[in-house]
């Protein structure tokens, strides 16, 4: 074959892997190559069609591969052709030093499909077979190579064309030395040629008499038993395991593995969706071009909202990972990726319990429910939750080392964090880990409390006011994580919590008052967070968790420094709450869960009166301007 | 059976034109174009009611002698134009809303994309399987 090959070409060596060798025999003895060695012109040129490239490009590889000037295709010229043929279809130009280097194999659809239908003495269907091998010939490597193949984006996502051919490794049978070609030449002849009659739309006896051909092709004629060999071991496997691996388009477990661990890193909860937007980012950065990834996404987002649930997420990843390894993106999503398909126990499992345990805290269920979803969710967020402390210190998508928190901040954490998993998607998680990044209070000069809450509300309302990124509850998952976030702040630099208390404590006497109400008020105003929040809401807000925040830090022994003794019932009933620390931990924590919460409901309910106002005003702008408007019709019209 | 369909941007720039090819594109460019006045007109009669109590569906536009143009418009002002055959007598009005319904689905399945940048044109292989499935099969 390498004689063959350097003789093409004029003197230039190409070498081939084992994988390309065994494939361009194989297609090679398909194209019925006569006693001398040339092929039937017309089998090749529906081989060069079948690759699906431009006629030009084929026009160029014919001639490129010396068979234009020899008038015929001969073992050379073909192997080099299919060579070029490999070469333009992974996007390089015809030439002959394109091909020097390692290509993927070239892709025939529709002509591998006789070669392995044939071989297993079935003439089988198998969509499933011709849907792989169709895709790349030479798959008798698939099974083992695929994994290599589809595990490098995992290094290689930003990089093109990073397939370098890893099936050669891959393989066992057909690795064997050609000591075991030439012992099976006997005897897999016949059967070879007996298949190849068998199966091929009438080349079955010219493969017999080709066995008398020159001893220049005794090598290549040893070639088409190997894939016949790996083919019939290899289709066998693959009929009785449809979705084997070597299915380009089944997600292998390592494959999953890490498509879990990237939807993490966008979006803790797998059960939660990731809005559009943040996908469009994450899948911009595999840099395909856009309009590939647009029709990533119309095959991925099955259920059309805009989002991607986690299956979707993995479909969506395994198909760009696919697309950048070279394999042409399918018009319809193949069935293996259908999220159907997907192992949705092991993912429902986890997700329906902490959905289970949101929609509890969603009606503000309080008592042995609240714990019972505490330790739950504890179980199952404290991945998530470990991240909560370190939106102060780095950016959002980086998830590195975890703070080590207390338990019961965990868990607190965990708790009010849930609540927004279950509609919340990476932008309510942006929002949450922005709002608690800057330490200092956001552009509300007057409200410089406590970071949390600080943050938490104008952090939140900013965003919303902005983007509005999602319409769901963005604000609710900030806030609870303040009375928390307290605690988890008392670690950080208390001089910069002391400072803003200092600053607070003159609006602790001012707005003490409204503490009860807030508290009343919390859970309602969480329902109507999502309104886009004028600013002056939220400095309102402000000034109702102002007071909450020292509250909370009494609570704490651990909190930074003494804050000012509150005369209201509130601290005290917290005090004494706090005092009972030890035996009833948890119910501590789902007090102050509770309490947290009735501190939101206060500050959104505030917020909501305020939007209503502000809802009246704009409404009676609009009355009057549509009168204006009634008024020019007239005159316009005419 | 359609024969040309139109998808104008709120801007009155087309987003998606696609039309029987044996006729003759400009022609059914320039009926489109002429018909966005009488869509205007239209959705300006109503200015006075809220947006919501004009209805979708704008109807048959304008007949001429070979063919007819029926209108719909969305809520954001985006204009979906069909021209239908005058010789195919047999498209009924309910015919010609399911077109319309099926065409502003699939313009939300494109709209949902993050992909898709609203303004450009629409280069989905979904939304243009849908169009197929409506234009006169081209002989």
């Amino acid at each position: 074959m390498d004689q063959g090959s350097a003789a093409g070409t004029g003197g230039t060596f190409i070498s081939l892997s084992d994988s390309e060798q065994r494939c361009y025999s194989g297609l090679y003895a398909l194209c019925q190559p006569d006693s001398s060695g040339k092929l039937a012109a017309g089998k090749v040129a529906e081989l060069f069609r079948a690759s699906q490239l431009p006629a030009e490009t084929l026009h160029q590889v014919t001639e490129v591969c010396g068979a234009k000037r020899l008038g015929y295709f001969s073992c050379g010229q073909f192997y080099v052709a299919l060579k070029l043929i490999a070469a333009a279809q992974a996007g390089l130009p015809v030439r002959l030093e394109s091909i020097a280097g390692e290509l993927p194999l070239p892709v025939f659809v529709g002509i591998t499909n006789e070669l392995e239908m044939g071989y297993p003495n079935q003439p089988l269907t198998n969509e499933s077979q011709s849907h792989i091998l169709g895709l790349v010939t030479g798959s008798a490597p698939r099974p083992p190579a695929d994994r290599p193949v589809l595990r490098h984006p995992d290094t290689s996502m930003d990089k093109q064309e990073a397939w370098s051919p890893p099936q050669s490794p891959g393989i066992s049978p057909p690795r064997s030395p050609s000591a075991y070609r030439c012992y099976s030449y006997g005897a897999q002849r016949n059967g070879t040629d007996t298949l190849l009659a068998y199966e091929a739309k009438g080349p079955g006896l010219p493969g017999v008499p080709q066995e008398n051909s020159s001893p220049s092709h005794y090598s290549l004629r040893l070639q088409p038993e190997q894939p016949v060999v790996t083919r019939v071991e290899v289709a066998s496997v693959e009929r009785v395991e449809v979705d084997y691996s070597d299915d380009p388009w089944r997600i292998t477990e390592e494959q999953r593995e890490y498509y879990t661990n990237q939807f993490r890193s966008l979006q803790p909860d797998l059960s939660a969706l990731i809005m559009g937007t943040v996908a469009k980012n994450f899948f911009t950065k595999s840099k395909l071009p856009i309009p590939e990834l647009s029709h990533i996404w119309e095959l991925s987002d099955v259920d059309k909202d805009g989002a991607l649930t986690f299956p979707e997420f993995c479909t969506a990843f395994h198909l760009i990972v696919a697309r950048k390894n070279g394999y042409p993106l399918p018009e319809t999503l193949p069935a293996t990726l259908r999220p159907g398909f997907v192992e949705a126990g092991v993912l429902t499992a986890p997700p329906s319990e902490i959905i289970g345990s949101v929609d509890q805290q969603m009606t503000s269920r309080p008592g042995v429910t609240a714990k019972q979803e505490v330790r739950d969710e504890s179980r199952k967020r404290e991945f998530f939750l470990k991240r909560i402390p370190e939106p102060h210190e780095k950016p959002i998508q980086h998830i590195s080392t975890l703070k080590p928190d207390s338990p019961q901040e965990l868990d607190t954490n965990m708790k009010s964090r849930t609540r927004p998993r279950s509609y919340s998607s990476t932008s309510i998680d942006d929002a949450m880990k922005k709002v608690e990044e800057p330490p200092t209070p956001p552009p509300r000069p007057q409200k410089t409390h406590s970071r949390a809450s600080s943050l938490d509300l104008n952090k939140l309302f900013q965003q919303s006011a902005q983007g509005a990124k999602s319409g769901w509850l963005p604000p609710p998952p900030a806030l609870p994580p303040r009375p928390p976030a307290t605690q988890i702040f008392s670690f950080l630099p208390g001089s910069e919590k002391s400072s803003q208390k200092a600053v607070q404590q003159p609006n602790f006497a001012d707005f003490s008052k409204f503490r009860v109400e807030q508290e009343s008020s919390v859970r309602g105003d969480l329902s109507t967070e999502d309104l886009t929040p004028p600013k002056s809401d939220s400095t309102v807000l402000h000034q109702g968790h102002a007071p909450q925040k020292p509250v909370r830090r009494k609570l704490h022994p651990e909190s930074q420094s003494a804050t000012p003794p509150l005369a209201t019932p509130y601290s005290a009933a917290t005090l004494t709450k706090s005092t009972q620390r030890p035996p009833p931990k948890q119910k501590r924590e789902i007090q102050m869960a509770i309490r947290k919460n009735r501190e939101t409901n206060a500050v959104l309910t505030r917020l909501n009166s305020e939007l209503q106002q502000q809802l009246k005003v704009v409404h009676r702008e609009r009355v009057t301007l549509e009168s204006q408007l009634e008024l020019l019709r007239p005159v316009a019209s005419i | 059976m359609a024969v040309c369909i139109a998808v104008i941007a709120k801007e009155n720039y087309p987003l998606y034109i696609r039309s029987v090819p044996t006729q003759g594109e400009l022609k059914f460019h320039y009926t489109v174009h002429t018909s966005l006045d009488v869509v205007e007109e239209k959705i300006s009669g109503v200015g006075k009611a809220l947006a919501d109590q004009r209805e979708l569906y704008l109807g048959l536009l304008y007949p001429t002698e070979d063919y007819k143009v029926y209108g719909y418009v969305t809520n954001s002002k985006v204009k979906f134009v069909i021209v239908v055959d005058s010789s195919n007598t047999s498209l009924r009005d309910n015919e010609i809303r399911s077109m319309f319904r099926k065409l502003h689905n699939s313009f939300t399945d494109v709209m949902c994309n993050p992909f898709y940048n609203p303004g450009d044109p629409i280069q989905s292989k979904a939304f243009d399987s849908i169009v197929s499935t409506m234009m006169v099969q081209a002989f």
